[in-house]
């Protein structure tokens, strides 16, 4: 917070594929799905900002639009002040130096047919092609031991490691190049519980080494408690909560958050049960259609005939802290 | 009174590289209407007990040891001896709803064929029994849904079409193969919820399957930890969570990351799952375990009573925590 140069700022991003209708004809016009809506946030240099929402709310749509794996409908992607969406793209090229990636599926990321050395040797072909071999096997042998990889594995492949290290190895495929920036896109929703905890605690120990800048994307609130200084929760493409990680635990504003956090299962049998009627209701409504006015209305409690009307807009409660509901306060004030 | 008795189960699998034994000497025991919760991470052996209580291990895959129905021993029964059991007193719901349901049939179709086969109704009685059935687990407007196709229906909607097909014969048990691993927060908290009324209204037994320790201990009775396909520890819930006598048991409760919990590093496990191929002579944990000894890595530790559970560990219990 108290960087004065955000180092991304994304501003006004949206994102909209074209869905063929049942039985459509190639002429039929298509449908149109708003995955990411109108979305505006800054990240600061070593800060992590993490990305929270159900399946289908436009978190991997988000984070591939930012680094332009995905073609954006409109908007801004600021980085270091440039917008990445306009520049060329042996431009853009240069800039992926700076902005790396990491996967879901640890093993599905990695090409099989490679050793983990040529794996992790491969950004630097494509980035410093004038090194020579020998220098770039001592990178890949100090960036696998940063890891947690031997270096005498490094003529395995891929499906001869666990989840764990297979994602290790992504990390460090990611890292080779010096990135500022990497976009971890679930990284340890695929792991077991005790993997999960090396695998983030390796990510927030590089952090601080490296003074990297991380999106963490996750569904799951309490991982991304753990790593993130700020929180952004998305409800169908929308922002509908955006704070500062300490404030956002400490008091939730808008119901669909407060909604998440609570279907968090307690490991603590002497907690008790919530009621039924605090569950959240029903599923995710289809975002080809999405709801009038504020998206989250027909799973919300609180819902009132404003809610259909109109779409509430991002307020500012205090300093940092975002919220677009119509009734944050009545419903925080109880 | 007991309805499912395990008793020194093995499973173990024929592979081009070898055998490999999946689930090892394991027995255990659920009374009528209780809940019983298998944990573990992948590789421990829990669907694969499940699989062998139900008779769906893969071609390769043996198992032996007693599986006890009601005092009958159902462990490799024939396929025709076992269908009599299955549906009627045990059934199964299992993690993709998705690939579980036959993509080809209506869902109406595929509760109907149930119904035909083991109870022998008429097409339109178990129609009308079907959109009860899809009634009860909250599905709405079950009267139209019931001839839509599985794809039709979202993730959590789908998993209750497997739960209301489940439940079609009025199982004794149900086995809940990680059911809400592949949904949302929001909608396992509803399919969980779901699952705890439907045990106490159709007076079943649950076996719940999960690696998720938080789920476990707002829905089950007891729990089973396994670990490489051996028994680690089992108890009670309450004394389970509360003081974990096996270190495993302790590290894994310690690496669930919480919401109540700041910013510190998180207690990882070190290393990795075991390899199947490839299993620790002695304990399975012992390459991962903070308080192993010597004779945690040659000798494996026996099944022993403690407390109100069971727990294999050399270690006596109170020389943790």
């Amino acid at each position: 917070m108290t960087a004065p140069e955000p180092i991304l700022s994304v501003r006004n991003l949206s994102v909209v594929f074209d869905v063929a209708r049942r039985g459509a004809m190639p002429w039929t016009p298509k449908d149109k799905l708003r995955a990411v809506d109108n979305i505006s946030f800054d990240l600061y240099s070593g800060q992590t900002l993490g990305v929270v929402g159900e399946s289908g709310c436009g978190k991997s749509t988000l984070a591939r639009a930012i680094i332009r794996m995905l073609p954006a409908e409109t908007g801004q992607v600021l980085w270091l002040g440039q917008d990445l969406l306009t520049t060329t793209d042996a431009a853009m090229k240069e800039k992926r130096r700076d902005l790396q990636m990491i996967f879901q599926d640890p093993l599905a990321s990695l090409d099989p047919r490679m050793t983990i050395g040529e794996i992790v040797a491969e950004p630097l072909k494509t980035h410093l092609p004038q090194m020579s071999k020998k220098e770039r096997a001592a990178e890949v042998r100090q960036v696998l031991e940063k890891v947690g990889i031997l270096p005498n594995l490094i003529n395995r492949y891929p499906h001869e490691f666990s989840g764990g290290q297979c994602q290790r190895i992504g990390i460090a495929r990611a890292l080779i190049i010096n990135p500022k920036l990497i976009i971890c896109d679930e990284p340890v929703s695929a792991l077991d519980v005790s993997i999960q905890a090396q695998v983030i605690n390796l990510l927030m120990e590089l952090q601080s080494e490296l003074g990297l800048s991380l999106v963490f994307i996750a569904h799951d609130l309490s991982v991304v408690k753990h790593i993130s200084d700020r929180v952004m929760v998305l409800y169908l493409g929308n922002i509908v909560e955006f704070a500062s990680s300490e404030d956002f635990y400490r008091r939730p504003l808008h119901p669909y958050a407060q909604a998440l956090i609570a279907s968090v299962p307690v490991p603590d049998p002497t907690v008790p049960k919530r009621p039924q009627d605090e569950l959240i209701a029903g599923d995710l409504p289809s975002p080809i259609n999405p709801p009038s006015g504020c998206v989250f209305r027909t799973r919300c409690r609180h819902a009132t005939d404003i809610c259909a009307e109109q779409k509430p807009t991002l307020d500012t409660t205090n300093e940092d802290h975002l919220v677009a509901c119509h009734h944050w306060r009545q419903i925080n004030a109880r | 009174m007991t309805l499912l008795k395990v008793e020194n189960l093995s499973v173990e699998f024929q592979t081009n590289d070898g055998a490999v034994q999946a689930v090892k000497d394991l027995s255990f025991e659920l009374e009528r209407g209780h809940s019983l919760a298998i944990v573990g991470e992948s590789g421990s052996g829990k669907s694969q007990t499940a699989f062998s209580i139900m008779g769906l291990l893969a071609e390769n895959g043996r198992s032996s040891g007693r599986v006890l129905i009601e005092g009958k021993d159902i462990l490799n029964l024939s396929t025709s001896e076992l269908n009599t059991y299955r549906a009627e007193k045990m059934a199964m719901i299992f993690q993709d709803p998705m690939t579980s349901l036959n993509p080809y049939l209506r869902v109406s179709e595929q509760m109907v064929e149930v119904l035909v086969h083991h109870r022998g109704m008429q097409k339109w009685e178990a129609m009308a029994r079907a959109i009860t059935m899809l009634d009860a687990v909250r599905i709405p407007e079950a009267k139209n849904r019931v001839h839509m196709y599985p794809h039709e229906f979202s993730g959590g909607m789908r998993q209750r079409v497997m739960i209301a097909m489940a439940l079609l014969c009025e199982p004794e048990l149900l086995i809940a193969d990680e059911p809400t691993t592949a949904l949302d927060v929001t909608v396992q908290d509803q399919i969980m919820s779901l699952l705890g009324d439907l045990q106490k209204e159709f007076q079943m037994s649950l076996v719940l399957i999960t690696h998720d320790l938080g789920v476990v201990a707002q829905s089950c009775e007891k729990v089973l930890v396994l670990y490489g396909g051996q028994l680690m520890e089992y108890d009670d819930i309450k004394p389970l969570f509360a003081s974990p006598s096996h270190p495993y048991t302790q590290a894994l409760l310690s690496a669930i990351p919480r919401l109540n919990q700041g910013d510190e590093e998180l207690n990882a496990i070190p290393g990795d799952p075991p390899n199947m191929m490839n299993m620790p002579k002695g304990c399975p944990f012992s390459p991962r375990c903070a308080y192993v000894a010597e004779n945690c890595r040659t000798d494996r530790p026996m099944v022993a009573p403690s407390g109100s559970g069971l727990r294999a560990c050399h270690k006596p219990k109170g020389e943790f925590v």
